[in-house]
């Protein structure tokens, strides 16, 4: 099993969550989070007080899924997360030890 | 923490005690007139009056003028409509501290000082309650000397409900009373915008109970009491004859020049420079500016103490310059800074508000104009490039606006003062610029010393700034234990 980490614009959450659908994914963990690469902030004025705001808001989309899955998987969530312009986000693979369904207690890729 | 409680507690115990021992002495004063009609009742009763006479005092209530005089009016008592509009006007003044200002400083500040500015409102709002009754109203209305009343009418001592002419003559005297504690309430609220974010609420309470005896209360003596030495209006033998609409000098240079001592005195805030402090809600300080410019109206229309022409000029000198230094503000920032922000719309009305208070009842509606003009750009200037050059850290832009804007309104008033606005303006006219100068000045000297003296004795005897780690913590829960948005 292996779990992937994608960090995408908050406005392609949609359409890459019918990516994963249309390949028979349809569990995740979405959470709202805060970040930068390369693609800098933006400037606050507030009477006459600057403020750069360095950190830009994104989503974090978590999944965890079958070997198999995991080459259309990445593959799906790149095409329809990228927009070519910088900021676009990336995404991270790593390996997963165990997943437990807590409802029915399976274990393995039962399980996700 | 246990040395500020017990500290403020004497002194409120001190104040009420030195109140009581003072007032018994001045009722003897109220007992001599009562003494004189009982000794030679017919040579002081006054007439009845005939039916001409009764139509007169009723066209002087339509007019707003006196009475007939050494008659026994038949409507001796405050006029319906002129008095109605005098409570509307109060309460339109408090709305506009609570929540009006509440709200614009405290969508000004971060998250974690929310609460710390809705509790300084409405602490000061008690506190100066409280003064206002036991000796404030006095000294600052009862004719004493040019710069301070005396305690005739401590504890409201000598008035009544349907009493008339310590204001005006058709507003009730309770009223009168009330609608100058709304003055007396918002006044040293505003000086806080300063130094927001990093003042202790117990070091807050005790300087706005000096401050009030030492600033407030001589200040409004001087501009507004009939024997006051700058009320160029009311009094002929004022030392400084100057003109004061609603509160230039006395709510907004003394507030404003004050927040500037207060600041320098106080120091920035932790991280002020490096670390970004913006606004936590633009929506929360929108609201309250919203608030604050229909406020206004009784603020600025209010003060003509009837609902007579001279309000009507000072609404529509109100409307006029609010809504012009709202739009010029803004203007001037798509200029400079490429944005036209919500911040510089409430900026520019409140500025406007500031810089017309003590014009509008002297000026005609060109007038406003201009001085809404000159208010969306000087205080901009002073918030956007005067703070940044000198560096010092006024929090809210309580001295850009108010003081700087307060400044330019008392000295606008002295160039555009018109009598066709307003009749009284004639004989003072002449000169009238050079005495404005001289109240803005007088202004000045007092609150800048006043306020040093007042925070170093605060800083002393309980400190002025919260520890450093209750700074970082937050007002809101270092002196009131609470949080002001718990979401989740």
């Amino acid at each position: 099993m292996k779990k992937i980490e994608a960090i995408i614009k908050p406005f392609k959450l949609e359409e890459v969550k019918d990516a994963l659908a249309d390949l028979g994914i349809e569990g995740m963990t979405v959470s709202e989070v805060k970040g930068f690469g390369r693609q800098k902030g933006h400037t606050e004025i507030y009477r006459g007080s600057e403020y750069t705001v360095d950190f830009l808001p994104k989503i974090k989309i978590e999944v965890v899924l079958a070997d198999s899955l995991l080459e259309s998987a990445v593959g799906a969530i790149v095409k329809a997360a990228k927009t070519g312009k910088i900021g676009d986000g990336k995404v991270f693979v790593s390996p997963v030890e165990e997943a437990i369904r807590i409802r029915t207690d399976e274990t393995g890729e039962k399980a996700v | 923490m246990c040395k500020s409680k017990s500290l403020l507690a004497a002194l409120t115990a001190a104040i009420l005690v030195a109140g009581m021992i003072a007032v018994p002495s001045r009722v003897s004063a109220q007992e001599t007139p009562a003494a004189e009609t009982t000794t030679a009742p017919a040579a002081t009763a006054p007439a009845e009056p005939t039916l001409d006479q009764r139509v007169a005092d009723l066209e002087a209530y339509v007019n707003n003028a006196a009475r007939t005089p050494d008659v026994k009016s038949k409507v001796n008592v405050p006029g319906p409509g002129h008095n109605a509009w005098q409570m509307a006007s109060t309460a339109l003044v408090l709305f506009m501290t609570l929540p009006g200002l509440a709200l614009f400083y405290g969508g000004l500040v971060r998250v974690k000082n929310v609460l710390s500015i809705l509790a300084m409102c409405m602490g000061i709002a008690g506190l100066v309650t409280i003064l206002w009754w036991l000796c404030g109203y006095s000294l600052t209305f009862a004719a004493g000397s040019p710069f301070i009343g005396d305690l005739s009418n401590a504890m409201f001592r000598g008035m009544s409900p349907g009493g008339v002419g310590a204001g005006y003559y058709w507003i009730s005297d309770y009223i009168w009373a009330m609608f100058q504690l709304t003055f007396a309430i918002i006044t040293p609220a505003l000086i806080f915008g300063a130094s927001a974010e990093r003042m202790k609420f117990s070091a807050v309470l005790l300087f706005v109970g000096i401050w009030m005896f030492l600033v407030y209360f001589p200040l409004a003596h001087m501009v507004w009491s009939t024997t006051g030495f700058m009320c160029g209006p009311l009094n002929p033998n004022a030392g400084i004859k100057a003109i004061d609409f609603a509160g230039g000098t006395v709510v907004h240079m003394s507030s404003g020049w004050t927040a500037l001592v207060l600041c320098l005195i106080l120091g920035p805030r932790g991280g002020f420079g490096k670390e970004p402090m913006p606004p936590h809600s633009m929506v929360l300080c929108m609201v309250g500016t919203g608030m604050l410019y229909v406020g206004w109206f009784g603020f600025n229309a209010g003060s003509a103490l009837g609902a007579d022409a001279i309000a009507s000029n000072a609404f529509t000198a109100t409307m006029l310059a609010a809504a012009t230094g709202g739009f010029v503000w803004a203007v001037m920032e798509w200029i400079t800074k490429g944005h036209p922000s919500v911040l510089g719309f409430c900026s520019g009305i409140v500025a406007g508000l500031v810089v017309i208070t003590p014009a509008c009842g002297f000026v005609t509606p060109t007038g406003a104009m201009i001085i809404g003009v000159a208010a969306g750009v000087v205080p901009f200037l002073a918030v956007t490039y005067l703070k940044k050059a000198i560096g010092y850290d006024d929090a809210l832009d309580t001295f850009g606006v108010h003081g700087v804007g307060g400044t330019l309104g008392a000295l606008m008033t002295g160039l555009l003062a018109d009598e066709s606005a307003n009749p009284v303006v004639g004989t003072l006219k002449e000169g009238l610029f050079l005495n404005q100068c001289k109240a803005a000045v007088l202004t000045i000297i007092l609150s800048v010393v006043a306020t040093a003296i007042i925070a170093f004795i605060v800083k002393i005897v309980i400190g002025l700034r919260p520890t450093p780690e209750s700074e970082l913590r937050g007002l809101d829960l270092s002196d009131h234990g609470e949080e002001g948005y718990i979401l989740s």
